[in-house]
């Protein structure tokens, strides 16, 4: 019972900690803008868990959706000025069509087929965000993306505020993720991630489960995407690159892939030590990509997972202690 | 009719080097079963020594090949043996996002030692000759003459040599192979070799008309896995013939179709090919 209050404690004061973050640097809008900028990163990484994390597909396109997202609120926000939350609620659906049409073809192929085809789709993204000049600027970019539009009393023009309405949208984005991985349909993408054959056998219909878990995950890239146009105002082809895509999966990878809080930990983790090695920017990935091969060889689950483990361990060797419960080891062999 | 003619040329020149590097990616996927994302890496590598190694000591430039080949098999060789094998039993998604990492570090260590500007490769073969109407620079014919050769070669390795035989078994059934000795690390470590040089022996050629820059892995890459699809993952026939139609395709759809789209002519080649095929033409449906 007492674990339980301590993880929620947890949560209550990281809740509260980002609460009160813009108080503390309420004068840095540096420090904010890179926060907000990690939040919306981490919202698009939690997308990428759920369809490799959980699901067990490793989409490789995730980043052309991020800028499908992001490229959908630009043109519609600045060509044709429609009211901005709409043009973010169009921006997500767009982007979940774009996924459902892509999934529905993509998840027919499996496992090294899949990353191939998703990592090929991405870069004709690009590529078309690149050449098409009459719709997205090409690679000039799109320029002049208005802030969301003020709700009311609210609106958005100080860093604060923007940090805020990102701050939002995380953590709707966590508690959403957080809810489909503890349900039936999150047990059912785990079932697909460690057989599909298995799944299959016990009834589970796998290409539609896949679908809606990439959907899902899609949506989130979009969602991410659009925040992303508004925050920073411009956006160039940049952001379908594979360079994007593979910083997504590093922050994935290292906080913990298939865990609930490792997009968190990983995305937050990398965004600052970028921002602190940045006079080492074009070497950062000198220490990065290594990290990467040596996170998968030793600790394939992450700092998370990684913690967790060594939790279970410790608390393995503490049961002999207070031996009140029955204790299938034998005394003898815990005892080192 | 000549500018036909040229683009033939042109394609195959184009659809040799695919080859070289498909084969490479094609040969160890058909032993390892990794489609090793860090192969644009060996690529790369390779043509930055090939240029180095020419400017900083002056030799000639089929000396510069001839050590770039071995610094990039040696490479492949480490990769293997640091990476994939202690992956051999993780499962597939571990070796893909690790080959991620290799790109990564060798792309910002090449850029650590050489920079990011492009670099012009100059080569003794840049002279112009003329044949029937069709221009073409000898270094364009070395291309296919050097492929031809380095096929040639690698044919009769697979098939007349020990070691050459054991790839192909242990390619065919692996645990057939285990059951008549073969040793896997040997033909693992062998295969990463051969897969390296052929992709240093690409670059070389390829830098003289194609510059040499952090980045010249990129494409090359994505264009031989979709080569090493059509061809069929783990065909050597296969890659052999999905490059030169590969060449030809991009070289015509530059000159008739458009050129600014001519890079995407690949990608929706294979995604045409994918979503009707989605094990690729010519699958053995095994994998």
């Amino acid at each position: 019972m007492d674990k339980i209050f301590n993880h929620r404690t947890l949560i209550a004061l990281l809740v509260v900690f980002a609460l009160v973050f813009p108080l503390i640097y309420a004068d840095n809008r540096y420090v904010l803008h890179v926060m907000t900028i990690g939040f919306i990163f981490t919202i698009s990484v939690y997308g990428m868990n759920i369809i490799a994390g959980f699901t067990g597909q490793l989409s490789l396109a995730h980043a052309g959706f991020f800028a499908i997202g992001a490229y959908s609120l630009g043109i519609l926000t600045t060509r044709t000025e429609m009211n901005f939350w709409l043009a973010l609620l169009l921006a997500v659906l767009i982007t979940s069509a774009a996924g459902l049409l892509l999934g529905a073809i993509a998840l027919r192929t499996k496992e090294h087929f899949f990353a191939i085809y998703t990592l090929i789709v991405g870069y004709l993204i690009y590529l078309l965000i690149d050449k098409w000049d009459g719709l997205t600027g090409g690679i000039r970019g799109l320029i002049g993306i208005p802030i969301p539009d003020p709700i009311g009393p609210l609106n958005f023009e100080s860093a604060t505020a923007m940090y805020y309405l990102v701050l939002f949208f995380l953590l709707l984005s966590i508690f959403i993720a957080v809810r489909i991985v503890r349900s039936l349909t999150g047990r059912t993408y785990i079932a697909i991630r460690n057989s599909e054959e298995l799944a299959q056998t016990l009834g589970i219909n796998t290409k539609v489960n896949k679908l809606i878990s990439f959907v899902i995950s899609v949506a989130y890239a979009g969602l991410a995407g659009a925040l992303y146009a508004s925050l920073t105002r411009f956006i160039g082809p940049d952001v379908a690159s594979t360079n994007m895509v593979f910083n997504f999966l590093m922050y994935l990878i290292v906080g913990g892939i298939g865990t609930l809080s490792g997009p968190l930990v990983g995305t937050m983790l990398f965004v600052w030590l970028e921002q602190f090695l940045r006079s080492y920017q074009e070497y950062h990935l000198l220490i990065f990509g290594p990290i990467l091969v040596i996170m998968v060889i030793f600790f394939p689950t992450g700092i998370v997972g990684g913690f967790y483990r060594i939790k279970a361990k410790l608390q393995q060797k503490k049961v002999p202690k207070d031996n009140k419960y029955f204790n299938p080891v034998p005394a003898k062999s815990t005892k080192k | 009719m000549d500018l036909f003619l040229q683009q033939v040329f042109n394609g195959l020149t184009l659809g040799s080097v695919y080859t070289l590097v498909a084969i490479g990616l094609t040969l160890v996927f058909g032993i390892l079963h990794i489609p090793n994302f860090a192969h644009g890496a060996l690529y790369l590598v390779g043509g930055y020594v090939t240029l180095m190694v020419m400017s900083a000591t002056g030799v000639h430039y089929f000396i510069a090949i001839i050590a770039s080949i071995v610094v990039v098999a040696v490479l492949a060789v480490l990769m293997e043996r640091l990476v994939f094998h202690p992956l051999r039993n993780s499962p597939p998604i571990h070796d893909k996002i690790a080959a991620i990492g290799l790109v990564l570090f060798f792309e910002a260590l090449v850029q650590l030692v050489w920079g990011t500007e492009y670099l012009r490769m100059l080569t003794p073969f840049d002279n112009n000759i003329s044949v029937a109407g069709v221009s073409m620079t000898s270094q364009r014919i070395l291309v296919i003459a050097v492929t031809v050769a380095v096929v040639f070669l690698l044919t009769l390795f697979l098939k007349k040599t020990m070691m050459g035989a054991s790839i192909l078994a242990m390619a065919q059934n692996r645990e057939g192979a285990f059951l008549v000795g073969i040793n896997a690390n040997k033909v693992a470590m062998m295969t990463f070799a051969i897969s390296g040089a052929l992709a240093a022996i690409a670059a070389s050629l390829a830098s003289p008309i194609n510059l040499v820059f952090p980045a010249m892995g990129h494409l090359v890459i994505l264009k031989a896995f979709v080569v090493v699809i059509i061809g069929g993952m783990g065909s050597i026939p296969g890659a052999i013939i999905a490059g030169l139609v590969l060449g030809l395709t991009e070289s015509m759809g530059a000159t008739y179709i458009s050129n600014d789209y001519k890079d995407m002519i690949a990608f929706l080649l294979l995604i045409i090919i994918m979503t009707v095929r989605p094990k690729g033409l010519f699958a053995k449906g095994v994998y």
